[in-house]
Order: structure tokens, then sequence, then C-alpha cells
């Protein structure tokens, strides 16, 4: 145990070190920081003028959302038919629908728009529609008091009850008016970027575990190593000092975001946010993992600028379960993985034998990126069903349909699997390394390594 | 005493045999010498000792017990496939390797001091291994092998990649290590070393050892009762001279004299043909052929391989 530590430690520091680590933990942030800090340079700078057409059925709205420079809005009196219709011969950029509710308020809405909508756009009709539906909520509350039915209540009991959740779903109207529901863009974005990362993550550390056990293989070292320490003690420190890096990469890069964006926010669009919103972003993450969790869009923001809206959009996200399900679908998927490069290592000579052991290893993996977009287009379908409970599939999938919420049962059988997965190629992976690592100059088939694996 | 023993080792790998029954047994504080051909085994065998790979059957003894996996801390283990990690620190991988053997930090730090300013590379101690030349490199790893003082040491050919100061510096190295104690498996295929160092040897070649012992016994075992004469004014013919059973190997002139290799009779003694000789010659010197362990060595191959 001592043993592995030593390799643990030596496998860490020797990655950190390496100036590549340090120039990736610089530019990840920025990269990242960009992609959220930019969109909303923009929304801050464009300057065309969006139109909205609203039908309001329910008549709680009328003059409710106010004209800006980027958003106008103007109320139409016909019905959602032909309103439709009459659509896609306007310049109106969405079109409104808050259909008439059969309890006494309305907490959903529709927004049909020729493209996808923009999400300031949403998020303020978002806001204004549950800023009103709560005041109406306060309102009867108060009534009810002052009128004495109701015996005094809490303030903060208060304030919940009349917390409301706004749906707003989005359709996209075609140009020959075909209707196709759109996902809520959040959801979208977050998805393919949390699905990217972890490939990414996978594949990248996944190659250091290879490279390392390549590099200790050519350099000789290897035979003086194996015997002071069992090789599956070797494979195993390897493998774990490089998760140790990855992680240390992902939380340094969680934190720089932050760092960079609140600063960058702060310095250019600062006036506009209110005090400590961006903190908010990290301070919200309270409360535990749920990955079961199916996310919603909470509707509790103030009204404020229209830069704030992606601030809001941000914050609706559940970074606890996004962050926790990465963690562990990172490290199980990578676990898995790494085993089988430090195989393909452990087996070839040199790295340019490893092409043709290394497309089928990881065919699986960019399987899962390339049927992506099918998958955030249903999410709850089989295929993404099943690709997300296979292991050598489901870190990748399972990162795509998270944000859309996945039933708990489904994401317990999923880590189960992958758990598993992990230990049957870890033990696979072994018997290869432990041959592989002292034969030189043999080139290797994939019936030599059958071979291995049965000896 | 046995420090170590190797009892019918049967190693196999698929469609290949890397051991067949074979069993050593190396004395306490003695240099022992595997020797054999290429690809005869001794790597398997060797890796077996420091278990790398386990035989399939067969059984090991480390100072009068079992085997244990805790052993690999007594033992020093230099292969001949060596190496270190090329972007690392000398010292910063001196001490890993030592720690790797046990060493606590401190301790390991204490000792490579020692060896570093003995060999006198205590300047490379912060630079990187790929800086240092092939044989300061072997330095670093003749030292690793046998920082934490093991009780038992396997060099597998040490000498390869040394130059010849090198190599004499580290002969020394290794007298000394078996001064203090320490006892020594060495693998090698230069036979003149074999002579100037090792105790006991054991040949194998094919999977199978062909012969072991006392390198002094076995050198007995080998010697033909051939003898090489010197001597002066001669006028009459060996052959006329010697009995037909006398086999006269090789004659020749040395300066003034001459020499002639004789090959006698089994039961015949040198002074048997000293008094054949003595009637026609002045003799300057008789000396024993021994063979040496080059020859026991290609007659031994050589011999098993034709019978095969």
């Amino acid at each position: 145990m001592k043993k592995i530590l030593l390799i643990i430690r030596r496998e860490y520091l020797t990655r950190v070190k390496k100036r590549s680590f340090i120039v990736m933990t610089i530019l990840g942030p920025l990269l990242m920081a960009a992609i959220v800090i930019v969109p909303i340079y923009l929304a801050t700078t464009t300057n065309e003028t969006k139109q909205v057409a609203v039908i309001d059925e329910t008549g709680l709205f009328f003059e409710k959302f106010k004209n800006s420079d980027n958003i106008q809005f103007h109320y139409l009196n016909t019905d959602i038919h032909s309103a439709k219709e009459a659509f896609g011969k306007s310049k109106d950029y969405a079109l409104l629908y808050i259909p008439a509710a059969d309890v006494a308020l309305p907490t959903n809405a529709i927004l049909y728009a020729g493209t996808q909508v923009n999400i300031n756009v949403k998020s303020y009709i978002r806001n204004v529609m549950s800023k009103r539906i709560e005041d109406l909520k306060l309102e009867a509350q108060l009534a009810d008091l002052t009128k004495g039915n109701s015996s005094p209540i809490q303030l903060d009991d208060l304030l919940r009850s009349i917390k409301t959740s706004v749906d707003i779903s989005t359709i996209k109207i075609g140009v020959d008016g075909q209707e196709e529901k759109s996902y809520t863009e959040v959801s979208m974005v977050l998805a393919i970027f949390g699905a990217i990362l972890i490939y990414f993550f996978i594949f990248m550390f996944g190659s250091q575990v290879m490279r390392g056990v390549i590099e200790e293989k050519t350099s000789r070292i290897v035979e003086v190593i194996v015997s002071s320490v069992k090789p599956f003690q070797l494979m195993m420190g390897k493998i774990i000092g490089v998760a140790m890096v990855g992680l240390t990469q992902f939380a340094l890069w969680v934190v720089l975001t932050f760092i960079i964006i609140t600063g960058v926010t702060t310095a250019f669009i600062g006036n506009t946010l209110p005090q400590g919103n961006a903190t908010q972003l990290i301070g919200q993450s309270t409360g535990g993992f749920d990955p079961g969790k199916v996310i919603n869009m909470p509707s509790d923001q103030q009204p404020a600028g229209e830069t704030n809206e992606v601030f809001a959009a941000l914050n609706s996200i559940d970074f606890p379960v996004m962050i926790g399900s990465f963690l562990f679908f990172f490290l199980f998927g990578y676990l898995m993985y790494a085993a089988l490069f430090a195989a393909i290592g452990g087996a070839v000579d040199s790295e340019a034998d490893t092409q043709q052991f290394i497309l089928p290893l990881t065919a699986p993996l960019i399987l899962a990126i390339i049927v992506a977009q099918f998958i955030v287009q249903d999410p709850g379908g089989p295929m993404a069903f099943w690709l997300s409970i296979i292991p050598f599939t489901s870190p990748v999938v399972m990162m795509i349909r998270i944000p859309f919420g996945v039933p708990i049962l489904e994401v317990i059988l999923s880590m189960t699997l992958l758990l598993l997965g992990f230990l049957a190629t870890t033990w696979m992976a072994s018997k290869i390394y432990r041959t592989g690592i002292l034969m030189y100059g043999k080139k290797v088939s994939y019936k030599e390594l059958w071979k291995w694996l049965r000896h | 005493m046995d420090l170590f023993s190797a009892a019918h080792i049967t190693k196999q790998y698929a469609a290949h045999r890397a051991l067949d029954d074979v069993s050593i047994a190396v004395p306490e504080g003695s240099i022992f010498g595997l020797l054999g051909p290429n690809g005869a085994g001794k790597t398997t065998l060797i890796r077996i000792i420091n278990q790398i790979i386990a035989p399939d059957s067969g059984e090991l003894m480390f100072a009068g017990k079992r085997l244990q996996p805790q052993d690999v801390e007594q033992i020093g283990y230099l292969p001949e496939e060596r190496g270190l990690y090329k972007k690392m620190k000398v010292g910063e991988q001196a001490l890993y390797l030592a720690q790797l053997k046990g060493l606590s930090r401190r301790e390991a730090e204490k000792r490579l001091n020692h060896w570093f300013s003995k060999f006198g590379i205590m300047g490379w101690w912060n630079r990187k291994v790929e800086e240092l030349s092939k044989g300061m490199q072997q330095k670093v790893q003749f030292i690793v092998t046998v920082i934490h003082q093991p009780r038992l040491l396997i060099f597998d050919e040490p000498f390869s990649g040394f130059d010849p100061i090198n190599v004499n510096l580290l002969k020394e190295e290794i007298l000394n290590l078996k001064a203090t104690g320490s006892t020594i498996i060495f693998s090698t295929h230069n036979m003149a070393s074999v002579e100037e160092l090792c105790d006991h040897i054991a040949l194998i070649n094919n999977a199978r050892k062909i012969l072991d012992g006392n390198v002094k016994s076995i050198k007995e075992r080998f010697s033909t009762n051939t003898f090489e004469v010197r001597f002066n004014t001669f006028d009459r013919d060996l052959h006329a001279i010697l009995p037909e059973t006398y086999e006269i190997l090789q004659t020749g002139m040395d300066d003034t004299l001459r020499v002639a290799r004789i090959r006698l009779p089994e039961e015949s003694k040198p002074n048997d043909l000293l008094s054949l000789l003595m009637p026609h010659a002045t003799i300057h010197s008789l000396n024993e052929i021994i063979p040496s362990m080059n020859d026991i060595f290609i007659h031994v191959v050589t011999k098993k391989e034709a019978s095969e």
C-alpha cells in the first residue's frame, strides 16, 4: 500500500509540474469563460430590435411586457390559429401564446418562433410572467390577511407559497408551417458541453496513461520497478495518479472559470448586475448530489437588465448535480478506459504501433459523440436509454441526458454497470499488461493478446 | 548454507518451454555465475527469482524459508534490459527507486549521498537523466540496485555498456559487496569475468541445466590430462620416444625452446611423461593445460546440441 502511494505521488507530481499541464490549466478556463462572456457581450451590444407578438387569453399580462431597445411587444386580438398562420408573413421575431388557464393562474406559455428563440427573450418573458403571477398571489394572500380569513403566517412561508415556476415551451415554426418542438437551450448547451468534456478528459488522460506505460517500457525502467512492486500496483498507481491530475485540472478549471467570469463581468458590465449575482452562481450550489432530480427552470429571479438573464439561465442549472455526475462519470469512465489504454501501452513497443488497438477501443466514445445530437433531440428515447446504460458509451451519453432529467433508477443502473465495466476491464487489462511490459521487440497481434488474456 | 535455492523449476509459455526442471543452489556469501547461450532461459529464471513472474511448478527458498513477496526488499536486481526515467532528475529518481525498495526517505537520502560522492557524481543530483552519458546512467543504475543493502544481488550482464575503466570499478564494487557478506548471482556471456569472479556456476542450455558446481572442480572435471612441455637440444622425433597412447597435439618453437602439447593416456601421470622425455632432452617447464570456462562452455553446449 505504501508503495502504491509512492507510485501515485510520482505519477501525479511529474505531470502537474509539466509545462503542458500549466498551459492547459490557463487556456481551458479562458476558453470556457469566453463561451459564457461572449454571448453576454454580444447581447449588450446588439442593436437589432426583436418584435414579439403576444396573444394573452388570460388578460393578466396586458401592458406588463415593457418594450426595451432590444425587444418590443405588441398585443394581438386574433385567436391563436390565425395568428400562427399570419406569423409566417409578418416580420415578428416570435409569437407568445399564453393560453387561458383552467385554474386560477396560468403557469405555462408557448413561444412560437421561426428560429431558435433567443435566450434573453425567453428569460425576460419568463421573468415578467412569474413576477406578475407572484404579485397576484401576494395580493390574494394580503387580501385574505386583511379580511382576517386566515391565521397569521410567517414571512418565509408566505414567500415560499407565492413562488412560481413558469414553464415556457418553445416551438419552432418552419417556413412550410411545420411545427417542431425545440428544447431548452441551456440544457442542450450544457448536455453537449458535458459530453464533450467527458469525451475529451477520457481521451486525454487515457492516452496519458498509455504514453506513460510506453515510456516505462521503451526506457526499460519497467523491469527495475516490477522487481520492487507487482505489475498490478504499478498499473493502478499510474492510473490513479493520472486520474488525480485530471481531477486537479478540472477543479482548477471550475474555480478559474468562475473567477474570470466574475472578474470580467464586474469590470465591463458590472453596473447592470445586481450585487452578488455572480457569486451566487457558486453560492447557490448547495444541497446533495442528486443526479435523478429532474432539472427544471425555476423563475425566482428579480427582473433586471438583459445581460442578467443569461445569468438567470445559468443560475437555474443545478450545478451540484451537474458537477457531481460529471465527476462520477468522468472518474469511472476514465478508470474503465484507462485500464485498457494501459494494456495497449504494455502490449506495444512504440507509440506508432498503438493505432490498430486505439481505434477499436475508442470507437464507442466516438460513436457516443456522433449520436449526441440525436440524443439531445430525444433524451428519453430508446437509443439514449441503451447508450446511457452500456458502460462503454454511458459516461458520454449520460452526461447528455442528465441536464434534461433522468429517472433515478436508470442512473443507478448505469452507474452500477459502469462500475462493473471498470472492474472487468481492469482485470483483463492487468493480464495483458503484466505479460506485455516484459516483451520487447515483438509485434503484437490480437491473437497474441487473446493468448495472454487466457494465460 | 544456501541463501537461495530453486528446486525443479518449470515454466511453460504457450508454445515454448522456457525452463525445464531446473534446480540451482546459491551458497551464502558466494558469487554464483548463471551461464548459458542467448535464449537459454536465464532471464526467465532471474525473473522468477525476482518474483516478476511465477513458475508453473517448483519450489523457491530464500534464507531457509519459502520465498515470500516481501523478500523483494532483500533482493537487488540489475536487469539486462535496464533504463531510467529520462525526464526525471537523477537524485529524485534514485530516491524514488530506493523508497520503492522499502527505504525511508531520510535513510535513502543519507545512503545516496554516500554513494554519489563515492562515484563522484554528486554534481549530477539535479540534472535530468537524459543529460547523462550512458556510463553515468549505468552508475546511477548500479547505485539504486545496491542502495537497500540487499542480501541477494542479481546482476544480468552487468558489464555491457561500460567502458573498461568502469568495468574495473564495477568489478571492484562487486568484490567489495561479496566481502561485506552479500550473495551475488551473476549472469553473463563474458567467460573471462566468470573465471575472475565466480565461485560457483550453473550452465543452462535449451531450458535445461546441463552443468553446475564449484568453478575449480568443474575445471578439474573437464581437464583432459594435457600438458605443455618446453625443452631444448632435441635431436629425435617425439613420435619415436613416446608410445602411441600419448597423443601429440601440437609442436612448435618458442624462441630457442621447443614446445609441445601432449595428451596423456587416462591412467598416466605427468611424471610418466617426464621419465620418458628426460633421457633425450633438457626440460625447462611442464604445465598442465587447464580448460578455460570458455572452452568448457563451448564444449558442453555444442556437444549437447550435437547429441540432440
